[in-house]
């Protein structure tokens, strides 16, 4: 799950990290008051930062740097209401709801800190590099010796020593090492009470009078721990979600929206993405993954399609079941239930295996809905592909 | 003889009185599997299906039953409390179905089991099944055959279709191994590759990956070096967008790393053959041992 910057920032101050002086304006007016406020500053600036979750923002005209009260709200007017586009975003943007306005910092240097999972080590790893405020994949890229990774034992949690031995392998002076200690520690309890799946400071930065502190940090977080942190949980913004996503949520269904013309239903995650692979080795393009999970209900399934055949753009349907846990007969009910419901206007290539196959089969073709039987996975991303094309036609030539 | 488990193999259910643990251990039972106890805390004493006795903890099942495996259905907040309790009972092999738990609980795991000499399946795997001998955890039992080729994989329904088209042409399998799609895992394919490569009754070795991670990466690093057997892959997620996370927690291509198309080159510059597309997973196999 991600959430903004702001909200980010409110985390990590509440754990001891240090961030600019800053409050979340939702149109112009408020961007003024807020940065008249903010006059005590010592760089004499201050900065609108627009509020979005995809990165990037800044390449895109979503953060600006002005000088007056007067400026902030003018710029907070531009920046909220448009469609920001970055190379994160797609083509079509981002509406831009609210703008952080911050208080302007004066930079000694501008570094980067990140904690994020290394599966290999199986632990927290953090990333500490002088070369902050840039993109820091293209740092591992261009210059890999710039980025000291060092991984934290769960059991003892970070230690100091590991943070003084990184300063001084990116160069950071001795004074300012106990600041880092204190800092980076306090990002590491906010990862793991959180259950953090990322926490990335980018840039931290030194200021003049010599302390560290966030001026922009990502926090996103691991789906799996949302039970045990309804605060993380509340701090969703649906403005940011796919709407189908959040559907399908509700439902337990791992649906993610894709740009293709053919549904897919499917049990399994690995299957799920084979079954998108296969439409286009087939010729097709895949207009999702959807899983429905190992002990899906009728009522999961028939919601399951319901969110398919909501997506204007899917012209034709595959399901695709192995059943082990889940039984055939149940899918194939709910196939039956939701096309009943929702109406099939579209083709459906049906390929079920597994427990109780026979039965579902049967249910299907006596249910009178015209879907098209498959024998396997090849067959069955073969006739899919042609009834999405036999579809497209139809509607051209309506 | 097989690989992790075979008809010797004496198996606790941790959670068997929940709905997927009783429903799991019936189809273990019926399968022919020895199930020779169960736990759920509060039910010491008490039966599963008037045969299997149930204990309050893994330490009276093990000191009881002698058992030396556990398969956990534990719900994911839950499970890697469970898991610990069966390393630290000494239980030899823990198969840990349970998906959906959190991360850093898996961390705290991993850690423990540094030194304790438990091996950890799983967890969100659908367990390890030698056919005709032992099943342990969620897969349909019928559609295996006694054979002697090895399938290790992180999807379970992905392994399912590998072990369909290995018996509908007539194809046993000696061991299937789901190692789940975590991104921390207790074994990995590595484990996995070396136990099949010194198995005398596993012929080939179908291998199927996912993206994200660098899990098929290290094991082509092993199969160059040391695999002995001919081996049949394939990489779920070439058509997968970046960043998104599909389903498997472990399934998210990051920064440009993880991709299908990376995986796809390492293991065919070790010699696997890959299957063009899932549909062909058998017969990519029998392509490669040259039938």
């Amino acid at each position: 799950m991600k959430i903004h910057e702001y909200q980010a920032k409110e985390i990590l101050k509440r754990f001891g990290v240090a961030v600019p002086a800053g409050r979340i304006a939702v149109n112009a007016e408020q961007a003024y008051e807020i940065a008249k406020s903010l006059r005590s500053d010592k760089s004499g600036v201050v900065v609108v930062k627009a509020q979005i979750h995809a990165g990037g923002r800044g390449k895109g005209g979503g953060v600006k740097v002005v000088k007056t009260a007067e400026d902030a709200r003018e710029r907070a007017g531009e920046i909220i209401g448009m469609h920001l586009k970055t190379p994160q975003t797609g083509p079509e943007g981002q509406l831009v709801r609210k703008v952080l306005i911050e208080e302007g910092v004066a930079i000694e240097k501008e570094l980067y800190c990140g904690l994020i999972l290394d599966r290999e080590k199986q632990r927290v790893t953090v990333m500490l590099s002088s070369e902050g405020g840039m993109d820091i994949e293209q740092v591992a890229h261009d210059t890999p010796e710039k980025i000291i990774k060092f991984s934290i034992d769960p059991a003892l949690g970070l230690m100091p020593y590991q943070v003084r031995n990184a300063c001084f392998a990116i160069g950071l002076k001795p004074e300012v090492h106990n600041k880092a200690v204190k800092f980076m520690t306090a990002l590491y309890q906010a990862f793991v009470a959180t259950d953090a799946s990322i926490v990335e400071v980018n840039p931290m930065i030194l200021t003049k009078d010599g302390n560290l502190l966030a001026l922009d940090c990502k926090m996103n977080f691991d789906d799996n721990a949302l039970f045990r942190h309804q605060d993380v949980a509340d701090l969703v913004d649906v403005h940011e979600e796919d709407p189908k996503e959040i559907e399908a949520k509700k439902f337990d269904l791992s649906y993610i929206a894709l740009d293709g013309n053919i549904g897919c239903l499917v049990n399994g995650a690995g299957l799920a993405m084979a079954t998108m692979d296969i439409i286009k080795y087939a010729g097709g393009e895949p207009a999702n993954f959807l899983d429905v999970g190992g002990g899906a209900t009728a009522e999961k399934v028939t919601a399951a399609f319901k969110i398919i055949l909501a997506d204007p753009k899917v012209e034709a349907v595959l399901v695709n079941i192995f059943g082990g846990i889940m039984k055939c007969d149940i899918i194939a009910h709910g196939v039956i239930t939701a096309a009943k419901e929702v109406g099939l206007k579209v083709p459906v290539v049906a390929r079920l295996e597994g427990t109780n196959v026979e039965l579902g089969r049967k249910m299907l073709a006596e249910s009178g809905l015209g879907l098209i039987p498959a024998s396997d996975m090849a067959d069955a991303a073969q006739k899919v592909v042609q009834a999405a094309g036999g579809e497209r036609a139809r509607r051209a030539g309506k | 003889m097989a690989i992790f488990v075979d008809k010797d193999t004496r198996v606790i259910v941790q959670g068997i009185t929940g709905s997927a643990g009783s429903f799991h251990a019936t189809q273990m039972l019926e399968y022919g599997t020895r199930l020779v106890g169960g736990v759920t805390p509060g039910k010491g004493g008490q039966r599963f299906n008037d045969q299997v006795p149930i204990f309050d903890t893994v330490g009276d099942a093990r000191k009881n039953t002698g058992c030396n495996a556990s398969v956990i259905y534990v719900p994911a907040p839950f499970a890697a409390d469970a898991i610990c309790e069966a390393v630290d009972a000494g239980v030899e092999l823990v198969i840990c179905i349970t998906e959906g738990i959190p991360v850093l609980d898996m961390v705290k795991v991993v850690r423990f089991m540094e030194g304790r000499k438990s091996r950890l399946v799983g967890p969100n795997c659908p367990g390890v099944i030698t056919p005709g001998q032992c099943k342990i955890g969620i897969m349909p039992g019928h559609i295996h055959k006694t054979g002697r080729i090895g399938v290790v994989s992180r999807s379970g329904t992905l392994t399912y279709e590998a072990v369909g088209q290995l018996s509908s042409i007539g194809v046993g399998q000696s061991t299937c191994v789901g190692i789940g799609g975590d991104p921390v895992a207790g074994t990995n394919f590595i484990d996995v590759l070396e136990a099949f490569n010194k198995d005398p009754d596993t012929d080939g070795v179908i291998m199927i990956g996912e993206i994200g991670g660098n899990a098929e990466e290290n094991a082509a690093a092993y199969i160059k070096r040391e695999m002995k057997k001919p081996m049949a892959g394939f990489i779920a997620g070439a058509t997968a967008p970046p960043g998104k996370r599909m389903g498997h927690a472990g399934a998210i291509i990051s920064g440009g790393k993880g991709t299908a198309g990376e995986k796809v080159e390492a293991l065919k510059s070790a010699g696997v053959k890959m299957a063009p597309s899932p549909a062909e997973l058998a017969s990519t196999l029998m392509k490669a041992m040259g039938k």
